[in-house]
């Protein structure tokens, strides 16, 4: 492979080839070339255009009366919608943050001056499982928020995690509200 | 499997000697397409297109699993999945258009290494296995190209799908059963697709498995060269790599240029606008013809547009197709001329040149309708089609008075005086 370039290395040993240039170019630019094939190639298992579209929903929440609560699906996983009742709201504040696994408070959780409207993510932080406790009659678990029947993590009625292996409280989507009685979620 | 005085695989790091121990990859490679398979050093460029043509499977096999990644096998959904694809995957128009046009560059570069084996002789002894195997892999091709096509369940894959499942028809008293069992129905529909898709996710492996066949029977002889003249000696060969890695890579960069212009310039210019109509069933386009690869195969098979001796046109139709591609397993035995290189045969050179000619004109007769000059020229370039091989051939090899030999590989390189300066291995 070296012998045909014995003649341009008259001289010191340690020279740059002109083979070795072209070499190092070739490969480096058929580098290049392979990660921009590449990219797209993994970029196309990413959500597509169809599936973005879908990312953001308005909710009419007129007809959840106090105490009641609505599943809903956005990015095909389940919301609930929850209007707190004043007891349910003063349940959640009077738990010290100290005794919290994920220290949050209903304020962090929810829109200024909507204080009732607790909107979570309905997919358990154990492993994704829907919990318990949207639907009438539902069981609410020890802390009258949310149970989940897979394994048992117990949420309070800020949706916090209370007891069992989940790790975080239920997550709160991106929301704002439009009006009163409609708000979009993500 | 190679010549004696191929470099041998001798591992210097100890993983590589341990992984050489357990599971001789490294090694298989080295002797197929490294160092240690030594090739004549006088192939020129038309002995790229083997190696373009293995990457254009590749390029079909990772596009074409991205595209099943979007797309649903269902008559109902499966135009919409297309255009799910084009419009709202990312960079998904990107995987389609590879894909449809490298179905095409591979065609492109199949012929090329067609004509190739053609012209200098390649098909003979004693590599004729490796030709038979590469008509196989050209039947399967065409077989996956097709049923590749009906996948968008456009107008034009509905219409194909008809059209060439309504071959089998032709078949006396058995055919139309086979064709409804082909089908898993009366006409094309959900059945067909399914069953297309599944076949058409399969064949490219079952393609890739016989290249694996195709280059072992070449490597026990080693490849051909320019000259038809055998390997004589060390100084006739040259390693692999870096020598033919290095030619095929330039060659592989041309092929990438030429097949990115195709697929960002001009995505549809070989396809049919037609099949961007969701299939109907009730109306046929207006002029239907199959992917231009398909050209002169479909010209043979129009060619027949009367009944001759008992059997009827369409099943003379439909016997000559496939004859003409039946006829290729045949080439090797038909052509008895001992020199391989049309250089030396100055009378099959011609010949060569004419059916090139003769399979451009059968091509144009199958992109235009089957109407008025067309018809008869394309009868014409069918018969002599089958009169090249059936007749000129046996005639040719056995009257051509052949040029010289050059008396090595070698020789043809240097002229007369050979053997001074050998590549140092």
């Amino acid at each position: 492979m070296t012998t045909l370039e014995q003649t341009e290395t008259t001289g010191e040993g340690h020279e740059v080839r002109r083979r070795d240039f072209i070499n190092i170019a070739a490969v480096s630019f058929a580098g290049v070339g392979a990660v921009a094939v590449v990219l797209p190639l993994i970029n196309q298992m990413n959500p597509s255009a169809d599936v973005r579209a879908l990312a953001s929903i308005e909710v009419d929440i007129s007809k959840i009366a106090p105490g009641q609560a609505i599943k809903t699906l956005w990015r095909k996983q389940p919301v609930f919608i929850r209007n707190l009742t004043p007891k349910e709201i003063a349940e959640a504040e009077a738990v010290p943050l100290s005794e919290l696994r994920d220290p949050e408070t209903l304020e962090q959780r929810t829109t200024a001056g909507k204080k009732n409207w607790l909107i979570t993510l309905g997919v358990c932080t154990h492993l994704g499982c829907v919990p318990l406790g949207a639907g009438e009659g539902e069981n609410r678990g020890p802390f009258g928020g949310y149970f989940c029947p897979c394994h048992g993590s117990a949420y309070d009625t800020a949706a916090r995690i209370r007891k069992g292996p989940a790790p975080k409280n239920l997550q709160v989507p991106e929301h704002s509200f439009k009006s009163d009685t409609v708000v979009q979620i993500g | 499997m190679s010549f004696p005085w191929a470099n041998h695989y001798a591992p210097k790091h100890p993983l590589m000697r341990w992984l050489d121990e357990k599971l001789p990859l490294p090694r298989l490679v080295y002797n197929a397409v490294g160092a240690g398979y030594p090739v004549p050093r006088n192939l020129n460029y038309m002995w790229n297109f083997g190696v373009l043509a293995g990457a254009a499977l590749v390029i079909q096999i990772i596009t074409g699993i991205v595209m099943a990644m979007h797309y649903a096998a269902n008559a109902g959904v499966a135009f919409d999945s297309i255009e799910h694809t084009m419009r709202d995957v990312n960079a998904g128009w990107a995987m389609r258009y590879a894909h449809a046009n490298g179905a095409s560059m591979f065609f492109i570069v199949v012929y090329l290494h067609i004509f190739r084996g053609l012209y200098y002789g390649s098909y003979k002894a004693p590599r004729e296995m490796v030709w038979l195997l590469g008509v196989v892999i050209f039947l399967l091709m065409m077989a996956t190209a097709f049923m590749g096509y009906v996948l968008p369940w456009g107008q034009m894959s509905f219409w194909g799908a008809q059209v060439i499942t309504g071959f089998f028809s032709a078949i006396p008293v058995i055919g139309e059963p086979i064709r409804e069992w082909l089908l898993g129905g009366f006409a094309p529909d959900n059945a067909a697709l399914n069953r297309f898709f599944s076949l058409h996710y399969l064949l490219p492996f079952v393609i890739a498995g016989v290249i694996v066949l195709h280059i072992w029977a070449l490597h026990i002889p080693g490849s051909s060269n320019p000259t038809g003249v055998e390997v004589k000696g060390p100084q006739d060969t040259v390693p692999f790599h870096p020598y033919y890695t290095a030619k095929d890579g330039f060659g592989l960069g041309v092929f990438l240029i030429v097949f990115s212009l195709l697929m960002f310039f001009a995505p549809n210019a070989l396809g049919h606008p037609d099949n961007y109509i969701p299939a109907n069933p009730l109306s046929t386009p207006a002029h239907i013809v199959p992917e231009w690869y398909f050209w002169p195969f479909y010209a043979i098979l129009r060619a027949f547009t009367f009944n001759f001796l008992w059997i009827p046109a369409k099943l003379w139709g439909v016997l000559a197709m496939f004859g003409a591609i039946a006829l290729l397993f045949f080439l090797p035995w038909i052509d008895r001329s001992p020199v391989r290189s049309a250089r030396y045969r100055p009378m099959y050179k011609w010949f060569f040149w004419v059916l090139v000619l003769d399979v451009f004109i059968l091509g144009l007769c199958g992109m235009k309708p089957p109407e008025g000059i067309w018809v008869l020229l394309g009868q014409l370039a069918a018969i002599y089609y089958f009169a090249h091989f059936l007749v000129i051939l046996p005639i040719v090899s056995a009257i051509e008075r052949p040029l010289p030999l050059p008396m090595s590989i070698t020789e043809s390189v240097l002229g007369e005086e050979p053997a001074t300066s050998g590549q140092p291995a």
